[in-house]
């Protein structure tokens, strides 16, 4: 009983290290001379697509797990509340990091013939960052959510 | 260039019924932001666009970015309206393009 706290406290000093030397080496891999999205290059990349809509809060929801461990393929769900009839549907739904090398993931068209709006895939996180999903309605009015990831080991890095 | 593609489609529906479609493609991906062995950029290749048509009538596209995984998937849904055939193509760089068509009885 006497030796298990020191033996815990050399255990959380060693993960404490270990995060420090994973954090270390991601930000040595980011850094010579990479072009990398930032949060402006996002909204520019938003701002392309929707121009200066008005950005409504709700409706949309991107599930994704809030710490991955390998940020080649991340599983990302998208679901936007919709009646998809012809009169009120979504149109399109646009993908955005804050992070990786460009801010675009992946658009996607639909209409009433989707029945619903609900799309999964997988994605790449060059980093923990957000991530923000954009639904555009048929009535011309824009939606968004976005959530934080927290990655330990980084897509698109790596010597091949 | 030949590439593997896996489409997942119900063999039959009700009219009416909302249906669920998964699609998966055995392709690299490349981003164009990874170095090689000496520090050059690896040329992007990726694939750009997925089309699904029901009986030749667009129900869903996607445009891809290098932020896609590698050997992309995709689910979605579509209103099974009437029989017939659902087809998915993809298209990418270097002239890359693959397609894959199923039936469906819709009753």
């Amino acid at each position: 009983m006497t030796d298990t706290l020191p033996l815990m406290a050399t255990r959380r000093r060693f993960l404490i290290g270990a995060a420090g030397l994973a954090g270390g080496m991601a930000l040595v891999t980011m850094l010579p001379g990479r072009t990398a999205a930032t949060p402006a290059s996002m909204q520019a990349a938003v701002k392309a697509v929707a121009g200066d809509a008005p950005m409504n809060k709700g409706r949309i929801k991107i599930e994704l797990p809030p710490l991955v461990e390998n940020g080649n393929a991340v599983p990302l769900g998208i679901k936007v509340e919709s009646p998809m009839t012809d009169a009120g549907h979504v149109k399109a739904i646009h993908v955005f990091t804050e992070k990786n090398p460009q801010p675009n993931v992946v658009s996607f068209q639909l209409g009433p013939r989707a029945g619903t709006a609900n799309i999964s895939t997988r994605m790449r996180l060059a980093d923990t960052q957000v991530v923000l999903a954009i639904a555009e309605m048929s009535d011309g009015s824009f939606w968004r959510d976005e959530v934080e990831v927290v990655v330990t080991m980084a897509a698109c890095l790596e010597e091949s | 260039m030949t590439a593997r593609a896996l489409i997942n489609v119900p063999p039959k529906a009700k009219r009416g019924e909302i249906i669920g479609i998964k699609s998966l493609i055995s392709h690299e991906m490349e981003t164009g932001f990874r170095p090689d062995a000496t520090g050059q950029p690896i040329p992007r290749n990726i694939i750009k666009e997925f089309v699904c048509t029901y009986n030749g009538v667009e129900v869903f596209r996607a445009e891809f970015f290098p932020a896609m995984s590698a050997n992309p998937f995709v689910s979605f849904t579509t209103v099974a309206n009437e029989s017939g055939t659902i087809t998915m193509t993809w298209t990418g760089d270097n002239g890359f393009f693959a397609t894959e068509s199923v039936a469906i009885t819709v009753e």
